[in-house]
C-alpha cells in the first residue's frame, strides 16, 4: 500500500497536483477514500487531515466507506425523477435492505448508491451497474440482476 | 464492386447504452463475412466508423448506410437487424424500408437549425482527420494568423453571442475584461461540469466533436492572451473525458497546441481538471476554487475572475457551447451568426429536450423559436398521447412553463419573463401524471444538498424551504404555508452569495404561479391531484375488474396482497409500502390509487 501511496504522492510533487487530485487517485485506486491512506498521504507532506476531509465531505464522488462488490449507480436527475427513478430506487433500497445512508450490504456484496445527473436523460430511467449504462432501466432487470448477484450467478 | 459505402454508428453514451459498440462489431464480422473489407477510416471499398450523438436518442442506434453518396437512415438497429442491412442494403443495393427512419425521425431533423451540432453525428470524434477534412481548426488557424486580439473580439462581439452556460453574459464583452488585464499569466477555462440534472448537451458536444470546443479554446486564448487552458469536466462523463484526451493529444501532435502554433510564436496548452461532483462548481468562483484543489465555495464579486480569477491571475471562464459557437463564428462570419435568432438572442441554442416527449434528444433550433413548435414539432408531443402539463427549463435555477404559456419564445428574455430562464438547455416535459409540488421539492432537495453552507440564506433558507415542502407533499401542510413559501422565497433569492441560492427558490414561485391549485389541493383536501406524494395515497383494488390473476400478489415485495387464485384480491393497508408495483403490473387497471 505504501507503495502506491508514495507514487501518488509523487505525482503530487510533481505534476502541479492538488488535494482534489490526490482524493481522486487515493478512490481511483482504493474505490473509496481509506483513512489510513490519508493518514499518510497527510503526514508525508504535512498537510493536516482536516484539509483532506474538507475537500472529501464536500463533493459527491468521494466515498468514505468501502463500497461493494457491484455497484448500482441510480441516477436521480431530472428526467429520471419524472420517469420514476423514485421507485425504482425504493424498491431496490427495498430489496436489499439498504437505505442511503447505509449504501452496502454487510457482506460487501452490493452498494447502492446515488448520483445527481449522468447526462443520459432521453434514455432515463439510467442505471450503471457496474460502471456499464443501462438505460430506460426496468425494475425486474434490476432485480434479476440483484439475485444472480446474491446466487453468485452474475448476468 | 467498386461502390464507395460509408457506415457510420451513432456512439455517444446514449448510442452505446443502447449496444452501439455490439451492432459496430457485429457489421464489421457480418461485412467480413461476405468479402468486405471494413476498417475503421479505411479508404478502400467500406468506410466503417463511429460519430458522436446524433441527437435522436430514443432511437437508438442509429446507423446511416452511405453507398455512392446515398444515404439511408436506419433507427433502433439491433443485433439480429444486422444481417439484413449487410445482405439487402450492403450486397444487394436494396434499402431495408423495415428498419428506415420514419416519419418521426424526419420531422426531429427537419426543423431543426444545426451549428453547434453540425458535425456531431457525422465525423469521427475520436478522428482528428475527420475534424480537419470539414474544416477544421482554419478558424483557429485564421485568427492567430491574420487577425488581431482586438480585431478577434471584435469578431465575436458583432455577432452577439451571449453565453450559453445560463446566465446570458455577452461573450465578446467578457474576453474584452480579460484582454484588457495586464499580467504575466492569464487563464481561459471551460466550463464542462455541466451539473444541471436533466441536462446533457456539453456532453454531447464534448462527446461527439470535442476538437470543435479545443479549437474555441485556442481563439480564445489568443484573444484574450491567456497561455494555458484548463477544462473542467465532470467525472460522470467517463466517455466525454477519454474522448477530450484524445482530442488534445491529437491536436498537440498536430501542433494545434504547443508552444509555437502554427509557426506564429503563439504558446496555448490545455489541460483537463476532473470534477468531483459538485452542481456549485458552475459558479465561476467555486469553479476556480476547486482547480486550486479546495472546495468550491463561490466568494463575493469583484474582483471578477477576468481581474483576479484562477491563482489570483485573471481568467475568462466560458462554457462548451459557447466556445464551439466560438469556432462556426470564426468559421462563417459574424454576420451570418448575427442573422440567426432574434435582435438580443443570436444563434441556436441547444437543448436536451426529455421527460414524458415522444422524441426525446439533444437539438439545435434557433433562438426565438416557439416553445410550441419544440414540443409538438420536433418533439412530436407527448408520451402515450398523455396530456401536457409543464416544460421545465433551466434545471435547478429554473421553473416551470405551463400550457398557456407554450407560445413563449425560446429566449433569453421571454423566459425569464414567464419566470423561468434559458440555463444550459435542459428541458424536461411533464405531463398529468407529475406532480408539482413534488417536482418543486424534488429541485429544493438536490439545491439544499449542494448548497455549500458558506452563506446563512442558502444554507438554512433552503432547508426550511425544503421541510415546508415535505410537510406539504405529506399531508402536513398549514394554511398559512403557500405565503410563508413565497416570503422565504424571496428573501433567499434576495440575501444569498451567489447564483445557487439566488434562484434555487425559482422552481418554487413558478410552480406556485402556475400551479397553486395543486399545493392547495395538498394542504386543505390531503390529496395529491397527479397521484404522486405517496402518503396521500392509498391502493386498493376494484373487485369489479379483478380478475384474481395473482400478478399483484406475486410483485408485492411485503406480502401486502391476498387473495386465491381467480378470485378478488385484497391489500392489507397495515403492510402495504406504496412501492406501485401492484398498480404497474395489474393488466386489467384493477389497482386504484387515490
Amino acid at each position: 500500500m505504501t507503495e502506491k501511496l508514495d507514487s501518488i504522492i509523487d505525482d503530487y510533487l510533481h505534476n502541479e497536483g492538488n488535494l482534489v487530485s490526490i482524493l481522486q487517485k487515493l478512490q481511483d485506486e482504493f474505490n473509496y477514500i481509506p483513512q489510513e491512506a490519508v493518514q499518510y498521504v497527510s503526514r508525508s507532506l504535512e498537510i493536516p487531515v482536516s484539509k483532506f476531509y474538507g475537500i472529501a465531505t464536500f463533493y459527491a464522488q468521494f466515498h468514505l466507506k468501502p463500497r461493494g462488490k457491484n455497484i448500482f449507480t441510480l441516477c436521480c436527475g431530472t428526467a429520471c425523477h419524472v420517469k420514476g427513478s423514485e421507485k425504482l430506487i425504493a424498491r431496490l433500497q427495498q430489496e436489499t435492505g439498504l437505505t442511503t445512508s447505509d449504501n452496502t450490504t454487510s457482506d460487501g456484496l452490493i452498494t447502492i448508491e446515488k448520483v445527481a445527473c449522468v447526462g443520459a436523460c432521453s434514455i432515463a430511467p439510467v442505471a450503471i451497474v457496474n460502471k456499464k449504462v443501462h438505460g430506460k432501466a426496468n425494475i425486474n432487470h434490476l432485480l434479476r440482476m440483484v439475485k444472480s448477484m446474491k446466487e453468485g450467478t452474475n448476468e | 464492386m467498386s461502390r464507395q459505402i460509408s457506415i457510420s454508428v451513432c456512439m455517444g453514451t446514449g448510442g452505446l447504452a443502447a449496444g452501439a459498440q455490439e451492432v459496430m462489431d457485429k457489421l464489421s464480422t457480418e461485412l467480413a463475412g461476405v468479402g468486405i473489407e471494413a476498417q475503421l477510416h479505411s479508404k478502400k471499398q467500406c468506410d466503417l466508423h463511429r460519430v458522436g450523438c446524433r441527437g435522436f436518442c430514443a432511437r437508438d442506434v442509429l446507423v446511416d448506410v452511405s453507398i455512392d453518396g446515398v444515404k439511408t437512415t436506419y433507427e433502433q438497429v439491433t443485433l439480429d437487424r444486422v444481417h439484413r442491412i449487410v445482405n439487402e442494403h450492403i450486397i444487394d443495393g436494396q434499402p431495408v424500408e423495415d428498419f428506415a427512419a420514419g416519419e418521426d425521425y424526419h420531422n426531429f431533423e427537419g426543423k431543426q437549425v444545426k451549428v453547434v451540432l453540425s458535425e456531431c453525428g457525422l465525423i469521427d470524434p475520436e478522428d482528428i482527420e475527420a475534424y480537419l477534412k470539414v474544416g477544421g481548426y482554419e478558424a483557429a488557424r485564421k485568427v492567430l494568423t491574420s487577425l488581431s486580439p482586438g480585431d478577434t473580439i471584435d469578431t465575436i462581439k458583432r455577432s452577439g453571442l451571449r453565453g450559453r452556460g445560463g446566465a446570458g453574459f455577452p461573450t465578446g464583452l467578457k474576453w474584452e475584461f480579460g484582454a484588457n488585464e495586464q499580467a504575466d499569466q492569464k487563464y481561459i477555462i471551460c466550463n464542462a461540469d455541466e451539473g444541471d440534472p436533466g441536462a446533457f448537451m456539453d456532453r454531447s458536444v464534448v462527446e461527439g466533436n470535442p476538437h470543435v470546443v479545443i479549437e474555441g479554446m485556442i481563439i480564445a486564448a489568443y484573444a484574450i492572451g491567456a497561455s494555458k487552458g484548463y477544462v473542467y469536466i465532470r467525472a460522470e462523463y467517463p466517455l466525454a473525458v477519454q474522448r477530450l484526451e484524445l482530442a488534445l493529444k491529437q491536436a498537440r501532435q498536430k501542433g494545434f497546441l504547443g508552444d509555437n502554433i502554427f509557426d506564429n510564436g503563439v504558446k496555448f496548452d490545455i489541460k483537463v481538471k476532473l470534477g468531483a461532483g459538485a452542481f456549485i462548481c458552475g459558479e465561476e468562483t467555486a469553479l476556480i476554487a476547486s482547480i486550486e484543489g479546495k472546495r468550491g465555495m463561490p466568494r463575493s464579486k469583484p474582483p471578477f475572475p477576468a481581474q483576479k480569477g484562477l491563482f489570483g491571475k485573471p481568467t475568462v471562464i466560458n462554457n462548451v457551447e459557447t466556445l464551439a459557437n466560438v469556432t462556426y463564428i470564426i468559421r462563417r462570419g459574424a454576420e451570418w451568426f448575427a442573422s440567426l435568432g432574434t435582435e438580443k438572442s443570436k444563434g441556436t441554442k441547444v437543448f436536451a429536450l426529455t421527460g414524458k416527449i415522444k422524441n426525446s434528444g439533444l437539438i439545435e433550433v434557433p433562438m426565438g423559436i416557439p416553445l410550441r413548435d419544440v414540443i409538438y414539432g420536433i418533439g412530436g408531443g407527448i408520451e402515450k398521447d398523455r396530456r401536457f402539463k409543464a416544460v421545465q427549463t433551466g434545471g435547478p435555477s429554473g421553473g416551470c412553463i405551463p400550457e398557456s404559456l407554450l407560445d413563449t419564445h425560446l429566449d433569453y428574455e421571454s423566459l425569464a419573463k414567464v419566470g423561468s430562464i434559458m440555463g444550459s438547455g435542459g428541458m424536461v416535459v411533464m405531463d398529468e401524471d407529475d406532480c408539482m409540488v413534488n417536482i418543486a421539492k424534488y429541485f429544493l432537495e438536490f439545491t439544499q444538498a449542494e448548497s455549500c453552507g458558506k452563506c446563512t440564506p442558502c444554507r438554512v433558507g433552503t432547508k426550511r424551504l425544503l421541510e415546508i415542502l415535505t410537510r406539504i407533499t405529506e399531508g402536513k401542510g398549514k394554511a398559512n404555508d403557500l405565503e410563508l413559501l413565497e416570503n422565504l422565497s424571496v428573501d433567499v433569492i434576495d440575501s444569498s452569495l451567489c447564483g445557487l441560492g439566488q434562484t434555487a427558490p425559482n422552481p418554487i414561485l413558478s410552480t406556485l404561479r402556475y400551479f397553486r391549485d395543486e399545493y392547495v389541493a395538498h394542504i386543505t383536501e390531503k390529496r395529491c391531484p397527479a397521484g404522486v406524494c405517496k402518503a396521500l395515497l392509498t391502493y386498493t383494488i376494484n373487485e369489479a375488474t379483478c380478475t384474481g390473476c395473482t400478478m399483484c400478489a406475486r410483485v408485492c415485495p411485503v406480502k401486502a396482497i391476498t387473495g386465491e387464485k381467480k378470485k378478488t384480491h385484497y391489500i392489507d393497508q397495515s403492510l402495504c409500502i406504496k412501492c406501485n408495483s401492484c398498480y404497474d403490473v395489474c393488466k386489467f387497471n384493477a389497482v386504484d390509487k387515490r
